[in-house]
């Protein structure tokens, strides 16, 4: 018989299961002495769809920080022919051979209403490839208001793809009402619409820690204050207070101020969740061994609050604020969206979408409807990674 | 029990003064008031021989000129004693009439959204927890994780363009157009019933995911206790034991969550209501806010937000009542 009664490799399925065999082998080591982060990444790992997600939001932010480089067009380039122009399919092959390329347009006038009537132009072809020459942008650190330091950049007219002759009209994604490349707006927008997440996430962070850590350190009396406060901010209903704080903000101020400010306004909602996990938390530490044996031994407050509680649940935060992230980037795409946001000339997704709000634009020009579905896939990816995050956070 | 309630209760003026006193302030935020703009229409359109003190006296009229506290102090009596919201300068007309119009629509609405929730995440969250991994299961787990990452507006604005596109009518309105100026009749009510299911869904949607989720993850903890195999070997038939005991007992954070999900569903009716030009409270207060008509405005802010403040209150007490530990506290 060659079957083996003792099996001596050991089975688990998860490397972090509770009931490991009691055999030595060279995983369980490495599990011995692995990190919390170690531990934490492996677990992580495993979660498919978060990592997808993971994969997802780095392309988002590559995108938004190489805007330029990914955008076939500038920002503000326009062709006044082409107003509403309709989406160019993309073609990839021509005569069976590899080939690039979309087709041109061409309007006829309607005889009754004149308004323009277009057609792909089957015999005209328009060349697409890849690292194409287009508009001059810079690379580097010239946007920041640091002497010599801004001089670090390198001025380019590559772009990742577009139309070979740049001249000729290339829309992926359709035109909007100034015959604007929506694709090329879409990916600016990124810029905006993933950054006021993440200053938002700093703002709220930064009110969540010291809210939240006076609650559960103090206690007593700062703790209730706190947290009536936290439950009067929790029962208010965000929406209309934000309208009318964003109502108020002055028409004539820069897009910088009322970047700053609409920012404010969605950090606002979100630090309530985290200040209660912080506080929570500070709360149960308080009683835990490793604390009393700490504080027992001398620790100074300051180093048993810096070195000993708040590292055992950095991971904690993590998680809560990825899933506080999406909520921020919704309440600008809204806010901007109702025209009470960002205002054009900045480009975010909700301001691409104030268009959509009249039914018969929505109608007759669908393709103004892309940035939604950018901001959905963004939301869902930040939900997945979130959720991965959290399963990830207590490894033990 | 009572002392519970007395102490909720007095949280729940708390807050309501506390919107009332930041309703007031956000509202005289914006620069000049509604004076500098009708004295600035009134330039523009040729009133140039204006008396000096002309925007002094509106103002006095109006009793704009004084303190800002003195103001609020006015306005929170004549709600409060006198249930008068003051006079909108755009319609002309009493706030209250305003407001009076259009809240019951969206009273109706949101309650309407508060039922659909409800009716729709209970059976599917029990048969999620009880299926647990099976393929209906994944399905519902992936179409809430979808509506919780849809935002309202994005979803109305879909809707309105696959009716649109689809079925040859905008879903715009609450009313068909016969029944638009009609006084309220029965078929009326037929007619808006027919209208409301479409902004019930939109803004139900999210609700429905998030609570979904969360009857799952409760009954699933509960299902794996003791007593269920306890009941489970006494024989007791799947069907009675589950509705007996678990489901029981996982109700209760469904109570309680009904006091966060209200101000996202009110957040909700708000925009969509916007999106869709629905005649409830939701334009009235986003074209007050964009013309300074400063007391309808606020009106409708602390309407809002003391129902749903009111809400929360009466889910603390309903949960108080379902779950004898929290009187005690």
């Amino acid at each position: 018989m060659d079957v083996t009664l003792h099996d001596t490799t050991p089975e688990y399925d998860s490397p972090l299961g509770g009931n490991l065999p009691a055999a030595e082998t060279e995983d369980e080591l490495r599990l011995e002495v692995a990190t919390q982060w170690q531990l934490m990444w492996w677990k992580f790992r495993k979660h498919k769809l978060a990592m997808f997600s993971a994969g997802i939001i780095i392309l988002y932010y590559l995108v938004a920080i190489f805007a330029e480089f990914f955008a076939p067009w500038e920002r503000t380039q326009y062709i006044a022919d082409y107003v509403y122009a309709p989406p160019q399919p993309i073609h990839f092959f021509a005569d069976g051979k590899l080939d690039l390329h979309v087709k041109a347009l061409k309007f006829e006038r309607d005889p009754q209403s004149f308004k323009k009537i277009w057609e792909i132009d089957e015999e005209n072809k328009i060349d697409v490839g890849f690292f194409v020459k287009g508009a001059d942008y810079k690379v580097g650190l010239h946007w920041l208001p640091i002497p010599y330091i801004n001089d670090l950049y390198f001025t380019t007219d590559r772009h990742f793809f577009g139309a070979k002759d740049p001249t000729q009209p290339m829309y992926l994604m359709g035109a909007d009402k100034s015959g604007r490349d929506v694709l090329s707006r879409l990916i600016y927008s990124t810029r905006i619409s993933l950054s006021v997440g993440l200053v938002g996430v700093v703002i709220s962070l930064i009110l969540g820690i010291v809210l939240g850590g006076l609650s559960g350190l103090i206690g007593g009396w700062v703790d209730n204050v706190v947290q009536r406060m936290i439950e009067i901010v929790m029962s208010v209903p965000d929406l209309p207070i934000m309208l009318a704080i964003a109502a108020s903000v002055p028409l004539d101020w820069s897009v910088e101020r009322v970047y700053f400010i609409i920012t404010i306004l969605i950090a606002l909602r979100s630090w309530t969740g985290l200040a209660r996990v912080v506080r929570s938390k500070f709360l149960s530490l308080r009683e835990d061994d490793f604390i009393l044996a700490a504080r027992l031994d001398g620790t100074p407050q300051r180093r048993l609050i810096f070195r000993h509680m708040l590292p055992s649940f950095y991971s904690h935060i993590i998680a809560s604020l990825t899933l506080a992230l999406p909520g921020m980037i919704l309440g600008e795409t809204a806010l901007s969206f109702l025209g009470l946001g960002l205002r054009p000339p900045a480009v975010s997704w909700g301001v691409m979408l104030q268009e959509t709000q009249r039914v018969a634009v929505l109608a007759l020009y669908p393709w103004l409807l892309w940035p939604a579905v950018a901001v959905i896939i963004i939301v869902l990816a930040f939900n997945f990674l979130g959720d991965g995050l959290r399963d990830a956070a207590d490894p033990y | 029990m009572w002392q519970y309630f007395l102490r909720r209760f007095i949280y729940m003026l708390f807050t309501v003064w506390i919107i009332s006193v930041i309703t007031f302030a956000v509202i005289q935020l914006p620069p000049g008031d509604y004076v500098t703009t009708m004295v600035s229409q009134m330039i523009q359109s040729g009133m140039d021989d204006l008396p000096p003190d002309f925007e002094a006296q509106i103002r006095a009229q109006y009793g704009l000129d004084q303190p800002m506290y003195v103001q609020y102090g006015k306005w929170l009596r004549n709600i409060v004693v006198e249930g008068k919201f003051g006079y909108s300068y755009i319609y002309r007309r009493d706030a209250k009439d305003i407001i009076l119009e259009r809240l019951p629509v969206s009273f109706a609405i949101s309650a309407f959204s508060v039922l659909f929730v409800w009716i729709v995440a209970l059976p599917i969250g029990i048969y999620s927890a009880v299926k647990q991994y099976s393929k209906a299961d994944y399905f519902v787990t992936f179409v809430g994780f979808i509506g919780l990452a849809i935002p309202n507006f994005l979803f109305a604005l879909i809707l309105m363009f696959i009716s649109y596109r689809y079925m040859d009518r905008a879903m715009i309105g609450l009313f068909s157009q016969e029944y638009e100026t009609a006084p309220w009749s029965l078929a009326k009510f037929i007619d808006l019933v027919k209208h409301l299911w479409i902004p019930v869904i939109i803004i139900g949607t999210a609700g429905t995911a998030g609570l979904i989720r969360t009857m799952r993850a409760n009954l699933l903890d509960e299902l794996n206790k003791p007593y269920v195999d306890t009941a489970r070997s006494k024989g007791l038939p799947e069907r009675v034991l589950l509705w007996k005991y678990p489901v029981r007992h996982a109700l209760n954070p469904f109570v309680s969550t009904i006091g966060w999900i209200l101000p996202s569903l009110i957040a909700g009716e708000l925009i969509v209501s916007i999106v869709l030009n629905l005649p409830t409270t939701g334009p009235v207060v986003y074209n007050a806010l964009l013309d300074q008509d400063m007391y309808v405005a606020a009106g409708i802010i602390l309407i809002l937000s003391t129902l749903t403040v009111l809400g929360t209150f009466i889910s603390d007490l309903l949960l108080a009542l379902l779950d004898p530990r929290l009187r005690l506290q």
